[in-house]
C-alpha cells in the first residue's frame, strides 16, 4: 500500500450518508412502510457514498513519513490528555476498503430491489435501514483510527449481519443461523474486547498510530504481547471464520441471497482480515502468533475446500470457498506478506459479490440451491459469462485478479518458509478450481432437466449488476496484469511459481470437467476411493456437532444453573424480604387504632419513662 | 403552707385531669379534663412565683390562661364541626385515622 492519506472530512462525508439514509429509514415511518421510496433514499445514499469513496481515493495527497493519517478527536476526556479518541484514519487501505465496501454495498442494493421483488412492500424499507446501517458499521470500522472506535463498529457489523441473516426471521432456520451467526462471533469478540483493555493497559492508548509508533521505537512491553495479540487475532478468527469458529458462515445462508453476497464480499467476514492487516505493525512483534495466523489460515483453506467439493447447495458451496479464500487471506498474513493478503481481499470482494449475485440468478430461475437439480443454461451465455468469469478469478486463472492475488499469497508463504501450510494452500487451489468449476458444470451446462431450450426472464438490473461486477473484475486483473508485466513486484518468490498455480487450477478444472461434463469419470467412484474423506466431509468433520453439543451441554447447562440460582437464591433472598415486610407492616398497623386515647396513653406512658429515667440518672 | 402542700395539690389535681382525659368517652369531658391539667399547671407556676418572690410565675400562668382559653374555644369548635358531621362526640367512634 502506497502512503497516501486522504481528506478527513471526505471521509466523515462517505460515513455519514450511509448513516443519515439509515436514520432516516428508521425513525421516519411511512418512508419504511413504502418500499420505492425507502430503496430510492438507502440507494441514491450510497450511490453519493461511493462517489464519494471514489473521490476521496483519488484526491489522496501523498503522506510525509512519520506523519499520522488519523485525526481524532477527544471522546473519553481524563486527567493527562483524553482517555479515548474518535476519528478516521484515512490511509490506503482504509480508502480501498471504503471503495470496496461502498460499491459492493450499491451493487448488492441495486439488486435486492429487483431478487426481492415478491417480498412484502412494507418489510423492504426494514431491509434497506438494515443494509445503510451494515454499510455505516463497516465504514466506521475501516475508518477506525483506534481500537475502540473498531470495536465498537465491529459489534454494529455483528448486529447487523445478526439482523440480515435473519430477515425472514418467521423461518426458524433463518432466525438459528443468526443467533449462531451472533454467538459464534461473540465468542471471538470476548478475545477481542480482553486484548484491546490488555493493550490499553500495557502501553495506556487505543490510538493505532501511537501503538504503531511505540512498536517502532520498541517501547511497548514484550513480555505481555504474545497474549494479547492473540487474543486480538482471536476476534479475527470469529469474524473471519477461521477454524474452529468458521460454523457459522455456511449456516448464515439462510439469509436472502443478496446479503450473502454483501456479508462475504464487503463488510462482515473482510473485518478479521482487515483487523489482522491493521494492527499488522503490532502483530510483526509476535511473530510465534504471525506463524500461528498462517498454519490456522491454511488449515482453514484446506477444510473449507474440503467441505465445499460433496456440498450440493450452490450457497453453500460459496460459503465454503468464501470460509477457504479467508484461510489464504490470513496465511498471508502470518507469512508476514500482508499486502498480499490484504489485495486478494479486494479482489475476492468483487468476485466472491459476483458469485454470490450470480448464483442468486440461477437461483432465481430454478427455484431450488441444489446444483444437480439445475442446468440447461448453455444456450444463455449473458447468464452464465459473469459467473464463470467470477469462478475464473477464483480458481486463479490469468488474467483475472484472482490469479494474481493468490500467487502473491502463495510466494509470500513459500517465502516465509513454512512448507506444510504452502502444501495445504497449493492443495487448496486444486480443489477450488474443482469445486468451483464442479458447481459451473452442474449449474449451468449438465443437460437440462426438460426445458434446456427456455429462454428463462431474469430481471435486467440482477443481469446488469452482475455484468459490472464481472467488467469490473476483468479490468481489475487485466490492470494487475500490466502492473506484473510491468515490472514484478514479488521478487524473491520463484519464477515456477505462477505456472505451478495456473497448473493447479487448470488441473481441479479439468478434473471438474471430466467427473460432471464429460462422465469421464463417475464421481460416485471417487467418493468411494476417498470414502472415509468423503464421509468425514459430509457430516462437515463432526465441528458443527461439536459446537452444538458445547451449546446444549455447556452453555444452556450453565444458563440453566444461573437462571436457578437467579430465581431461587437471588430473587428467593428478595422475596423473603419482601415477605418479612410486609408481615411487620402488617402486624405494625394495628397499632394505630385511630382512638385518640389511645395515643394519650402512650404519650403519659412515654412521659412516666422520661420521669423515671431521670429519677434514675440524677441518682 | 410549705410549698410541697401546693405541688401536692397540683400533682392532685394535675393526675385527676390526667385520668379524665384518658377515661372520658365524651370529647367535652376529654376537653375538662386538658382544662384540669393546665390549671395544676398553673397552680405550680403561681406556687413557685410565691415561694421563689420572681413574679415572672405569675406572669406566665396570664399567658396560660389567655392561651388555654382559646385552645378551649378552638378546641369546642371542632368538637360542634365533628358532631355536625359524624353525629357523635364519642372518642371511641372517631377512629378515621385508624392504621
Amino acid at each position: 500500500m502506497s502512503m497516501r492519506a486522504g481528506s478527513a472530512t471526505v471521509a466523515l462525508v462517505v460515513l455519514a450518508l450511509p448513516f443519515a439514509s439509515f436514520l432516516l429509514l428508521a425513525l421516519v415511518r411511512p418512508l419504511r412502510r413504502s418500499a420505492v421510496a425507502a430503496a430510492t433514499v438507502s440507494i441514491t445514499a450510497m450511490v453519493a457514498a461511493v462517489v464519494a469513496a471514489f473521490w476521496l481515493s483519488w484526491r489522496a495527497t501523498p503522506l510525509a513519513l512519520l506523519q499520522s493519517p488519523s485525526r481524532t478527536w477527544s471522546w473519553i476526556p481524563a486527567d493527562g490528555g483524553p482517555m479515548a479518541t474518535v476519528g478516521v484514519m484515512v490511509d490506503g487501505k482504509s480508502m480501498a476498503m471504503c471503495m470496496l465496501v461502498t460499491f459492493v454495498s450499491l451493487m448488492v442494493q441495486l439488486y435486492s430491489w429487483a431478487y426481492l421483488h415478491d417480498e412484502p412492500r412494507r418489510s423492504l424499507g426494514r431491509y434497506y435501514a438494515y443494509h445503510s446501517l451494515f454499510a455505516f458499521s463497516m465504514l466506521g470500522l475501516v475508518l477506525a483510527p483506534t481500537f475502540l472506535q473498531m470495536f465498537v463498529f465491529w459489534e454494529l457489523v455483528g448486529l447487523c449481519s445478526y439482523l440480515l441473516i435473519g430477515y425472514w426471521y418467521d423461518r426458524p432456520a433463518a432466525a438459528r443461523a443468526a443467533v449462531k451467526a451472533f454467538w459464534i462471533t461473540k465468542l471471538g469478540d470476548l478475545g477481542f474486547v480482553a486484548g484491546i483493555v490488555m493493550l490499553w493497559a500495557a502501553a495506556g492508548t487505543f490510538d493505532f498510530w501511537e501503538l504503531f509508533r511505540l512498536a517502532h521505537t520498541n517501547a511497548l512491553p514484550v513480555a505481555g504481547m504474545p497474549l494479547i495479540m492473540f487474543l486480538i487475532y482471536l476476534g479475527a478468527v470469529g469474524k473471519s471464520a477461521q477454524f474452529p469458529l468458521h460454523v457459522w458462515l455456511p449456516d448464515a445462508m439462510e439469509g436472502p441471497t443478496p446479503v450473502s453476497a454483501l456479508i462475504h464480499a464487503a463488510t462482515m467476514v473482510t473485518a478479521g482480515v482487515f483487523l489482522v492487516n491493521r494492527a499488522f505493525p503490532l502483530f510483526l512483534l509476535v511473530p510465534d502468533v504471525l506463524t500461528l495466523i498462517a498454519w490456522v489460515g491454511a488449515f482453514t483453506a484446506l477444510l473449507a475446500a474440503t467441505m465445499a467439493c460433496v456440498e450440493n447447495d450452490i450457497k453453500r458451496v460459496l460459503a465454503y470457498s468464501t470460509v477457504s479464500q479467508l484461510g489464504y487471506m490470513m496465511a498471508a498474513a502470518g507469512a508476514q506478506a500482508p499486502d498480499a493478503g490484504f489485495a486478494h481481499l479486494l479482489t475476492h470482494g468483487v468476485f466472491k459479490a459476483l458469485l454470490f449475485l450470480g448464483a442468486g440468478i440461477v437461483i432465481h430461475v430454478f427455484h431450488t440451491n441444489d446444483v444437480f437439480r439445475m442446468g440447461g443454461l448453455r444456450g444463455q451465455p449473458w447468464l452464465w459469462v459473469p459467473f464463470v468469469l467470477a469462478t475464473l478469478a477464483l480458481a486463479g486463472v490469468p488474467p483475472l485478479p484472482g490469479f494474481f492475488t493468490k500467487e502473491a499469497i502463495l510466494g509470500g508463504v513459500f517465502e516465509a518458509h513454512l512448507m506444510i501450510p504452502f502444501v495445504m494452500l497449493a492443495v487448496t487451489a486444486f480443489l477450488t478450481a474443482f469445486y468451483m468449476f464442479r458447481v459451473v458444470f452442474l449449474a449451468f451446462f449438465a443437460r437440462g432437466l426438460g426445458d434446456s431450450h427456455a429462454h428463462h426472464h431474469v430481471p435486467p438490473l440482477m443481469s446488469g449488476v452482475c455484468w459490472t461486477l464481472a467488467a469490473l473484475s476483468v479490468a481489475t486483473g487485466v490492470n494487475l496484469a500490466r502492473q506484473m508485466l510491468a515490472g514484478g513486484h514479488h521478487e524473491g518468490a520463484p519464477a515456477w511459481l505462477p505456472a505451478f498455480s495456473l497448473g493447479l487450477a487448470g488441473a481441479g478444472i479439468v478434473l471438474a470437467w471430466a467427473m460432471y461434463q464429460r462422465g469421464a469419470i463417475d464421481p460416485a467412484r471417487v467418493a468411494a476411493v476417498l470414502a472415509p474423506l468423503d464421509w468425514a466431509a459430509r457430516r462437515r468433520y463432526g465441528i458443527d456437532a461439536v459446537f452444538a453439543a458445547l451449546y446444549r451441554g455447556a452453555l444452556l447447562g450453565f444458563s440453566r444453573a444461573v437462571g436457578w440460582v437467579d430465581r431461587y437464591v437471588v430473587d428467593g433472598l428478595l422475596n423473603v424480604f419482601s415477605a418479612w415486610t410486609l408481615r411487620a407492616g402488617d402486624r405494625l398497623r394495628r397499632l394505630q387504632t385511630g382512638l385518640p386515647q389511645d395515643y394519650l396513653y402512650g404519650v403519659a406512658l412515654g412521659a412516666l419513662l422520661l420521669f423515671v429515667l431521670a429519677q434514675w440518672r440524677m441518682k | 403552707m410549705p410549698l410541697g402542700a401546693y405541688l401536692t395539690l397540683a400533682a392532685l389535681v394535675f393526675a385527676i385531669g390526667l385520668f379524665g382525659v384518658l377515661t372520658r368517652r365524651n370529647a367535652v369531658g376529654i376537653l375538662l379534663g386538658i382544662e384540669l391539667m393546665l390549671n395544676a399547671v398553673n397552680i405550680n407556676l403561681v406556687a413557685f412565683a410565691r415561694f421563689s418572690g420572681d413574679l415572672g410565675g405569675i406572669l406566665f400562668t396570664l399567658f396560660t390562661i389567655a392561651i388555654t382559653v382559646a385552645e378551649v374555644a378552638v378546641g369546642l369548635a371542632i368538637v360542634i364541626v365533628i358532631f355536625r358531621v359524624r353525629r357523635t362526640v364519642e372518642a371511641d367512634h372517631l377512629d378515621l385515622l385508624r392504621g
